[in-house]
């Protein structure tokens, strides 16, 4: 170890990975992963999502997933939750959805409206 | 690109160890692999805890779902419903984390919540084993920070402003140490932690090292070029086999990230690390002794002054400390000598690790602030008593500490006030007593373990703690006499003030406090030839209550020396000379017409 940069790399390196285990104010995005949401493609969503958030280098997000919420026709569904702010939850996601909501919503901070519930409905 | 989306914690200390999380984690990969998950989750190994009552643990990342008392036939489940599917496993969760079916955060449940981790605070959380993940947690930084910008004094400076005080047991300056060893004249100086923990049930220094290894590495780099030491020494007794490998493991890290070696961070100054391996004698716990030990003689303790500051190792000014305290040294340096001194009590700074073992639901390991009372440490983080027995005493220091009654369980815990009740900190072992306990026979353990562990070097810890232990074999077979103890008080006050070292002058405190404050229970020993708890088997009888036998013979098939006899569907009486007292009997009655007097 020559530097404080050097040092500064390697933490940066390590730190998003041991970030994951603090449970506060992790924004989490949860995917439908029931037999339904599995059958609808969650899956493939859900390795979308992890893809971007890794691209991108996020920190602080944290995707898991969840089980059966009821409305199985809308599935895949994704559900947002920013600390603070209301969840949002988007339905029949796909892989280029999915990647279209970590830019927009997770990056930018913009809803997209179109792929929530509420538009569906 | 692959992507972890969760962790999956163990605990890998000695605890968790000896209840079989090695299989679990065998199992856990396996079952990983099986379902095609080994790319989204990361299997961590990490140092203790805390909760070793409830082990093997397990936490899964990003839920933060802690499972408790996990078996290898379980694991099958938590993958199957937790990791494919996202249902967490309910019926496997500690219970005290679960709230109108939410979990809760861990920092929230009562055995955490009055906890402050600082020298524990990566146990549990990181990976001893992969220096990165340290670093992850701003490890290595406070070096970084001391060798590119401080001047040795100012490093000094910083930790005596801090108030922290040797963790070891004695409560020295620990900035002061780190001065005078600065302040000694030589061409060569040490460094050497203190990890020979010996008290009978204190596990402290032997998480940390299983946990964070690092953490006590990186400190003793520091201390290296606060006082102008190249080499250190981390003395660690053999028996912490999961220990002595993690540190090993660590220390090649570190060389090979170039932490420790030849001009780190560029700033010119070398420093490296050699482990040592002590035998497991109590007294090489003491600093003279210890510092004998390294040198390769056999570990006896000698006089002091001179301090080891001024003549230590191979007669080098040589700092010593303790685990724990180096464990406190980064974080001080990393948030400053005020943060530090905001925690605590006036004398007392900063928090101590305890490890509660004895009588209490909780076992495991809790690190507090100064100051924090016996009462919240046993009834809040602790747990409580189980099966609803009633507090006695508490007892803390191990062999060298004594016991803290009932009415001073609201006592904050600090090196003063425990000095001024009769005990002392020790290195951290707490040990809780109850109702069934018998403090003669306490008092007669912690003798029994200092009269096998005095080195023999001088005649009043020899033989003085060899006649007080038999005294109270005296006393506990009912041939005391009440001049017995006013003897037995007298020699403890003779071998305090003339032995050699600290493992002689405090032998006497398990008597003596016991003694202040339990002396009717001696009273009953030898007066009326009782052991109130009836633990003291030569003093307990038991007996058959006629009314109550039904004849059934139970007693008289368990009992191991036929001491019970009488004809079925009458009454059975015990043999008194026959009766080894083994409480079988008792155990076996359907009944309870068996009593123990």
């Amino acid at each position: 170890m020559k530097s404080l940069a050097e040092l500064e790399a390697i933490r940066n390196k390590a730190k998003g990975s041991v970030n994951l285990r603090k449970d506060d104010n992790a924004v989490r995005i949860v995917v439908g992963m029931a037999t339904c949401g599995i059958a609808a493609g969650a899956k493939p969503v859900m390795t979308a999502l992890m893809e971007e958030v890794a691209k991108r280098n996020l920190e602080n997000v944290a995707v898991t997933q969840t089980g059966c919420i009821g409305v199985c026709r809308l599935e895949p569904i994704v559900e947002v939750m920013v600390p603070g702010e209301e969840k949002v939850t988007y339905v029949k996601v796909d892989p280029k959805k999915a990647a279209e909501i970590i830019s927009e919503h997770i990056v930018n901070g913009r809803v997209v409206t179109k792929y929530t519930i509420g538009a569906a409905q | 690109m692959d992507m972890v989306r969760g962790h999956i914690l163990c605990c890998g200390g000695t605890g968790c160890t000896s209840s079989g999380c090695d299989a679990i984690i065998k199992e856990m990969e396996a079952q990983l692999a099986a379902h095609d998950l080994e790319k989204e989750f990361k299997v961590i190994k990490t140092g203790c805890f805390g909760l070793c009552a409830l082990g093997p643990i397990m936490i899964v990342y990003p839920e933060g779902a802690f499972y408790s008392r996990v078996t290898p036939e379980d694991v099958k489940e938590i993958v199957e419903e937790h990791l494919l599917k996202g249902r967490v496993v309910k019926r496997l969760l500690y219970a005290e984390t679960v709230e109108e079916d939410n979990i809760k955060s861990l920092n929230e449940v009562d055995f955490y919540k009055k906890q402050k981790r600082i020298a524990l605070r990566n146990c549990g959380v990181i990976n001893p084993e992969d220096i990165e993940e340290y670093i992850g947690v701003d490890g290595y930084r406070a070096l970084g920070k001391v060798l590119t910008e401080m001047k040795p004094q100012e490093v000094i400076d910083v930790i005596k402003e801090s108030g922290l005080r040797g963790r070891g047991g004695g409560g020295f300056s620990t900035g002061m140490k780190w001065q005078f060893t600065y302040n000694s004249q030589s061409d060569q100086k040490y460094v050497a932690c203190n990890a020979d923990e010996g008290d009978p049930g204190a596990f402290m220094d032997r998480s940390i090292l299983e946990g964070d290894p690092h953490a006590v590495i990186e400190a003793m780099a520091i201390a290296g070029y606060a006082v102008g030491a190249n080499q250190g020494y981390i003395y660690i007794r053999a028996e912490y086999p999961i220990a002595v490998k993690r540190l090993g493991i660590a220390i090649a890290q570190a060389r090979e990230y170039g932490l420790l070696g030849k001009n780190i961070f560029d700033s010119g100054f070398d420093f490296d690390l050699e482990i040592r391996l002590g035998a497991g004698a109590f007294v090489c716990g003491e600093e003279t002794a210890l510092i004998t030990s390294i040198e390769g003689h056999r570990g006896e303790p000698r006089p002091r002054p001179p301090f080891p500051a001024v003549k230590g190792l191979w007669q080098k000014p040589t700092l010593l400390n303790n685990v724990e305290t180096y464990a406190n040294i980064a974080q001080i340096i990393l948030n400053g000598a005020d943060w530090f001194k905001e925690i605590g009590t006036e004398k007392s700074k900063g928090t101590k690790v305890f490890a509660l073992g004895g009588k209490i639901n909780n076992t495991g390991l809790v690190e507090v602030p100064m100051g924090t009372t016996l009462r919240e440490i046993i009834e809040e983080i602790g747990g409580g008593i189980p099966n609803g027995k009633k507090f006695k005493a508490a007892q803390t220091g191990g062999p060298s500490g004594g016991c803290i009654p009932t009415h001073l369980i609201d006592t904050p815990i600090d090196y003063d006030s425990l000095m001024a009740i009769g005990s002392m900190m020790g290195s951290g072992g707490l040990i809780v007593m109850d109702e069934d306990n018998c403090m003669v026979d306490i008092a007669k353990f912690f003798l029994e373990f200092t009269v096998d562990e005095s080195c023999g070097k001088c005649t009043p810890c020899r033989v003085g703690t060899k006649r007080l232990y038999e005294i109270l074999e005296k006393i506990t077979s009912g041939n005391g006499t009440m001049e017995d103890l006013d003897k037995m008080e007298e020699l403890c006050y003779s071998i305090k003030s003339t032995a050699l070292c600290g493992l002689g002058q405090t032998a006497p405190n398990p008597v003596l406090s016991t003694l202040k404050y339990f002396r009717d229970e001696y009273e009953a020993h030898v007066r009326d030839k009782v052991c109130p708890a009836g633990v003291c088997k030569k003093l307990v009888k038991y007996e058959i209550i006629a009314d109550k036998c039904k004849g059934c013979s139970a007693c008289a098939r368990k009992c191991p020396v036929g001491a019970i006899s009488g004809e079925i569907k009458s009454p059975y009486t015990i043999d008194p000379d026959k009766c080894v007292k083994c409480g079988v009997c008792m155990d076996t009655c359907k009944f309870g017409a068996i009593i123990k007097k």
